[in-house]
């Protein structure tokens, strides 16, 4: 089966120093259709530049960025892509944010006001289109956020450290949701996270990306039976895999 | 569109009232400022009766109040004369501003050439080219239009340049994954960016405006509160220049008060109040 997302042999460095930095070094990584991969790694590995590339934000120094089979190395394609803030625009209500994809597309604002209008109890916020963001918390602003990447339309989505924000018990409650999601909508993820479990615990597969210049030392898939829920993380497959991702970040 | 048409302050029921408290703190806080105003008018007022100064030289506040309502309707033309010169020359001046912004947020190299330009531009005394304009352009409106422009000039353009260089990078770069065309991106992203960067331009232009025109007036025109204040300096007729002055401010406060008001209409979220929703 083609991937959803190819990245082939990817460098990339970063000059803005005095001397350059070799951030990624050779990377090869791909997302199949619907799979939810988790890149994971220490701070300071590349993983959001990495992100970066696979959202033809920025061009890698070297390699391919392929999307659906068709290369798009350095170019902005149409990608789900969510950065660790939110990104609402303080000005827009809710429904206008979560709207932009669509007016982007060229969807009619009456069209795209109602199609958002219906996905909003999905994301627990229909009693909430018509307030601005800072009138949110924290959790309801980074699912305003999602809706807005899922209305992006795209198979594939992007998300860098979308919970890094957010308290602990908030971010548990956001993952469980985002699975949720996830099985609703089948779109193919790719995850930046540093939390291992939080790695486990979503993901059919997870990279291991190791410190600075990245590669990826450890590609390990997650078998644990889907749908999951929390009492999963006291299971001894999940408690391998911890120790097993633990160990090879130590290498 | 009606359906949708939700302004912000729809959800939030305490709004009403706390717009009315605030209105009524904001009436406490000018209470010193007035009580001080009027203790420095009193003073005026006795020392100019105790001292029994000459009103040609100083005249005493009540003759100025008279004077003012005395002449409220010739007031009232000149001042309309002079505003139409500041609120052409403010217009011109923002299309000037828009367009050199613009072009210089487009272009990093027309920005290296334009923006030390700009600032030398300030330091030229305008007040001093006023005469030369006089020359070029005649008595009429439009030499003072250009002094106004090229005095509120300023303020806006610096303030437009550094608006857009606080565009959020990241978010341009979230509406490039979405794919947005440019007219998307400015009307999303960087004007309401730029919004209160404008205003505070704005805030200070408008004010810089009536004074242009004032002066521009004063140096040659056939009508305008410069002309009146003129006039009534060489009839030696003081109160009615301290007239014109308080003309002047009431209508550079007018003005003031407007863009205040402009501000409040054009950024909604602003007045939105936080809610401090708890999570679910």
């Amino acid at each position: 089966m083609k991937p959803k997302l190819l990245l082939e042999n990817i460098s990339a460095t970063y000059t803005a120093g005095a001397e350059p930095l070799p951030v990624i070094d050779a990377l090869s990584l791909h997302v199949a259709p619907g799979e939810f991969v988790s890149l994971l790694g220490p701070s300071g590995s590349g993983k959001s530049t990495l992100l970066k590339i696979a959202a033809g934000l920025i061009r890698p120094e070297r390699g391919r960025v392929f999307l659906d089979g068709r290369e798009v190395t350095g170019r902005p394609a149409r990608v789900g892509y969510m950065p660790q803030q939110d990104l609402l625009f303080p000005w827009k209500t809710l429904l206008q944010n979560a709207a932009l994809p669509l007016l982007a597309a060229g969807v009619p604002r009456e069209a795209a006001y109602s199609r958002v209008m219906e996905m909003l109890p999905v994301f627990g916020l229909e009693r909430f289109a018509h307030y601005y963001p800072n009138q949110l918390s924290g959790g309801m602003r980074q699912r305003a956020a999602l809706l807005r990447t899922i209305l992006v339309e795209s198979g594939l989505l992007l998300l860098d450290e979308p919970f890094a924000a957010l308290d602990a018990l908030t971010r548990d409650k956001m993952r469980d949701w985002l699975l949720a999601i996830w099985e609703q909508f089948k779109r193919s993820v790719l995850f930046v996270t540093h939390s291992i479990d939080e790695a486990i615990y979503l993901s059919d597969r997870v990279c291991m990306i190791s410190a600075r210049p990245g590669r990826i030392i450890l590609d390990q898939p997650i078998t644990l039976p889907r749908p999951r829920t929390r009492q999963i993380t006291n299971e001894p497959l999940f408690l391998e895999y911890k120790q097993k991702l633990f160990a090879s970040l130590e290498e | 569109m009606k359906r949708w048409a939700n302004t912000g302050t729809g959800p939030n029921p305490a709004a009403g009232e706390r717009q009315q408290g605030r209105r009524g703190a904001a009436i406490r806080r000018n209470l010193p400022t007035a009580g001080l105003l009027l203790l420095l008018v009193a003073c005026w007022e006795l020392a100019c009766r105790i001292f029994e100064i000459p009103p040609q030289q100083l005249p005493a506040p009540s003759a100025i109040g008279r004077a003012f309502f005395e002449n409220f309707t010739i007031l009232a033309v000149q001042a309309r004369a002079s505003l139409a010169a500041a609120g052409a020359g403010l217009l011109m001046a923002l299309l000037l501003a828009v367009l050199l912004a613009v072009a210089m947020d487009r272009s990093p190299l027309i920005k290296r050439f334009l923006y030390p330009l700009l600032v030398i531009s300030q330091t030229v005394p305008i007040y001093a080219l006023a005469p030369l304009f006089l020359i070029w352009f005649g008595l009429g409106l439009f030499s003072k239009v250009v002094i106004v422009s090229l005095v509120c000039f300023f303020p806006l353009a610096v303030n437009l340049v550094e608006g857009l260089e606080q565009v959020d990078p990241e978010a341009l770069e979230l509406l490039r994954t979405m794919q947005a065309g440019p007219w998307l991106v400015f009307r999303s992203l960087q004007l309401p960016s730029v919004l209160p960067y404008f205003f505070s331009g704005l805030k200070i232009a408008v004010t810089y405006s009536v004074i242009g025109a004032v002066i521009g007036e004063w140096i040659g025109a056939r009508a305008g509160l410069g002309v009146f204040m003129l006039r009534s300096l060489h009839a030696f007729k003081t109160a009615q220049v301290f007239a014109a002055i308080i003309a002047v401010v009431l209508l550079s406060l007018l003005l003031f008060k407007l863009t205040e008001l402009l501000a409040w209409l054009a950024m909604p979220w602003n007045r939105a109040g936080r809610n401090n929703i708890e999570e679910e």
